[in-house]
């Protein structure tokens, strides 16, 4: 998650909280929602290490399901850790079983998919969505029999246009799936002893979901496209996790109401959807919102002003200071009329399958002008001001900076 | 006594603001700028002033009548229909400035400083020639015209314009009093008093240069309007400090009209000036700026280094600095950031500015 940086030095991605909580999280109470007796298993495949146990365990407490959390020894891309892991996903004889990037937020319609799993003759379905035209070729495009919804074709991020419909990173398998992807692996296992031992890196197991698989499986009567157009998009950097907020914030008024924030005596102007953990300390005169989210302990002062960002656990916002289109990271601190504002790269309102764009960090030699991102434990003087700047975690600046990654 | 004060024309330079109000009546340090020279002058002994204008203004006109009756003096209105240059106004007034043997001031409009009126009498009559000049000291003399002169006497040798080496720190203030016989040297046709009198005065051993002591600045844009304000502030701070507001929540030289209003929690200074009828609502953090008649500026704000202009309305949450200059009656919506925005009168402002622009 080398995109994610500098907020990824502190926590691995899926666990970076969305509305409140770990990215992961809206994952498994979607299953937890959704799934009944058949899914009682949930499977974590990571590569990482630190917190990922814990969270893992309190999940469990908190949902009463049961985690089971698998570590992957190297990088086996999208299949092969799946496949790694086969007789572990296939132990208790499910019928079939989903298999989603924690990367994306979604609606997540899996109940919606089984039934359609059903209708299908029960083959593999993949979850899609519809783009438009131009950023269709920065994902995986599906090109679908509009009668039978089959997959006729597959191709992952092409450079010419193919298909508006994309890939959105959750799919449901039967244990079918593995045979496909053995045989995937035994034909990398004939290349290597053929081809001459060039690159040390290469090895078998490395299967590529996307393009090892689903092209082979495209119009064989094997993949099926279930197309939502309900809300979904991916969280590939930190100004995505601000639009992914949003959505999920929206989302709670029918599945959380308890986690939006409200107007009462006494407490903080809330404005739209907002969500406040119980242990954060808010001036009555703060303003908040919209699509706001404050973490654990998060300290804010009188007449702060928030609006469109993140506030990660432990921060601090003194007096009069002014926070929009930012994420103030974890025991930073933000001075007394101090103002931390970035650019937000929200897709096209007008355009309703317009998705979040990917920018690239520079264009033409200049910083795009961006979320404004502060690491963890950095501090911000009083009276200056901070506009579209990523710093690095553990900085005390002393001046105001603009369009600059402060290292 | 008389004085002949160089008003000029549109005062293009301090735009916005003069977009709505003509240069003299915009108030510095809560007082019209003529003002400050016109009550210094009469202090010094002044009854008539005559104001030399290209542009005629109803207000100015009307203002005038009105501050002649509180003076107490004549103030009459010279206005050239066609260019005169900085000399050719003074041959237009020739009629005015020549009814007695008396020397007469000649002011540029737009400087602020202590002014030093009646040691320019005493220096005049002292050395008896025909022209003195008022000099400054700045840090950078070759954005200027540069005096060259003789230390003990004050004999002008010479001057250069702009010089590329280094000739003296010594500037010409935009102050002079000259004798009536001066008016023999100039025509009433464009004249440049600086290229074509002062040099020939100079040879023939008829002009003198009068240090000023103390603070000078040429206010007639924004930028120096703002650092002429601090001067100004400074200065008060020594002569009558009474005038200063101070006490919590003020810090350095804040000057304060009686009728605006503070709210809670608000910090300003150093070197603000606070209009009549002005309306800061609670936490707001102002610095090194001029806030002008019926402003509002609205809770949890920062300013430093703008210019607010009459009966503005600055929303909440808003930053400005870099010297952002509203014009009359201008918007600025919640939450916005202006660094050296340049907006013209009753416009409403819904986006930030993040590098200096003008906004029409």
């Amino acid at each position: 998650g080398t995109r994610f940086r500098p907020l990824s030095f502190e926590v691995p991605k899926p666990l970076f909280p969305v509305a409140g909580v770990p990215m992961l999280q809206h994952h498994i109470e979607a299953c937890a929602k959704d799934i009944d007796v058949d899914f009682a298993n949930h499977i974590l495949q990571d590569l990482f290490v630190f917190h990922d146990c814990l969270f893992a365990n309190e999940c469990q407490v908190i949902l009463t399901t049961c985690l089971l959390y698998l570590q992957e020894y190297s990088a086996l891309s999208t299949a092969g850790g799946v496949y790694h892991f086969r007789d572990q996903i296939l132990s208790g004889g499910p019928e079939a079983f989903f298999i989603m990037n924690a990367d994306v937020c979604s609606e997540f319609p899996l109940l919606e998919m089984l039934e359609f799993q059903k209708e299908h003759g029960n083959t593999h379905v993949i979850l899609g969505t519809t783009a438009n035209r131009k950023q269709s070729m920065n994902y995986g495009c599906i090109v679908e029999n509009q009668d039978t919804n089959e997959v006729l074709h597959y191709v992952e991020k092409p450079s010419t246009f193919v298909s508006d419909i994309i890939n959105c990173g959750i799919y449901l398998f039967t244990p079918e799936i593995f045979q496909h992807i053995g045989l995937v692996f035994q034909k990398n296992q004939q290349d290597l002893l053929l081809e001459e031992q060039m690159n040390g890196w290469q090895r078998a197991e490395v299967i590529r979901l996307e393009q090892d698989i689903f092209t082979a499986l495209a119009g064989r009567g094997k993949l099926y496209v279930y197309k939502t157009d309900r809300f979904w998009s991916q969280i590939k950097s930190a100004g995505s996790a601000i639009y992914a907020s949003r959505l999920y914030l929206n989302q709670y008024h029918k599945t959380h109401p308890e986690r939006l924030a409200n107007n009462e005596e006494g407490r903080p102007t809330i404005r739209g959807n907002v969500y406040i953990h119980p242990t954060a300390n808010i001036d009555p005169t703060a303003v908040l919102g919209p699509n706001v989210s404050i973490g654990t302990g998060v300290t804010i002062g009188a007449g702060v002003r928030v609006r469109e960002s993140i506030i990660l656990h432990g921060a601090t916002l003194q007096d009069h200071s002014c926070v929009l289109n930012s994420i103030v990271g974890w025991d930073s601190t933000i001075g007394k009329w101090a103002r931390v504002e970035g650019t937000p790269s929200d897709p096209n309102p007008n355009d309703p399958y317009a998705k979040i764009d990917s920018e690239t960090l520079f264009r033409d030699g200049k910083l795009t002008p961006s979320i404004t991102i502060l690491g963890c434990n950095v501090n911000i003087p009083s009276e200056v001001i901070i506009l579209n700047a990523i710093v690095l975690p553990h900085k005390d600046l002393n001046r105001g900076f603009k369009n600059q990654i402060i290292l | 006594m008389k004085a002949l004060i160089l008003v000029g024309g549109y005062g293009t330079r301090l735009r916005p603001l003069t977009l709505s109000v003509p240069k003299p009546l915009v108030e510095f340090c809560n007082k019209p700028i003529l003002l400050h020279q016109v009550e210094a002058l009469v202090k010094a002994g002044v009854d008539h002033v005559i104001l030399a204008v290209s542009y005629m203004s109803d207000l100015l006109e009307k203002e005038m009548k009105a501050q002649e009756q509180i003076l107490g003096i004549k103030i009459s209105l010279s206005h050239e229909k066609e260019p005169l240059g900085t000399a050719g106004p003074l041959a237009l007034a020739r009629e005015l400035l020549t009814d007695n043997s008396d020397p007469f001031f000649v002011l540029n409009s737009d400087v602020i400083c202590d002014f030093p009126f009646e040691e320019m009498v005493k220096f005049h009559q002292h050395h008896g020639k025909q022209g003195t000049i008022v000099v400054t000291k700045v840090e950078e003399p070759s954005k200027y015209g540069v005096v060259v002169y003789e230390g003990e006497s004050g004999r002008i040798h010479r001057f250069v314009e702009k010089p590329q080496v280094f000739v003296s720190s010594k500037i010409n203030a935009g102050m002079y009093i000259f004798s009536p016989s001066v008016l023999h040297r100039i025509q009433l046709r464009p004249t440049s008093i600086e290229k074509e009198i002062f040099p020939i005065m100079a040879q023939e051993g008829h002009l003198y240069a009068m240090e000023l002591q103390g603070f000078w600045m040429d206010i007639g844009q924004p930028k120096d309007f703002l650092t002429g304000m601090c001067m100004y502030l400074q200065c008060e701070r020594q002569r009558s400090p009474e005038r200063l507001r101070t006490g919590p929540g003020f810090l350095g030289n804040v000057l304060v009209d009686p009728t605006a209003r503070i709210g809670q929690n608000c910090t300003l200074g150093p070197n603000v000036t606070i209009g009549a009828g002005v309306v800061l609502e609670d936490g707001v953090r102002i610095k090194r700026c001029t806030v002008l008649k019926g402003a509002r500026v609205r809770s949890h704000s920062w300013l430093e280094s703008c210019i607010i202009g009459w009966s503005c309305s600055v929303g909440q949450w808003v930053r400005m600095e870099n010297v952002t200059v509203l014009g009359e009656d201008v918007i600025v919506n919640d939450e916005l950031y202006l660094n050296g925005a340049s907006v013209l009168p009753h416009k409403s402002i819904g986006e930030s500015v993040p590098e200096p622009r003008i906004i029409m």
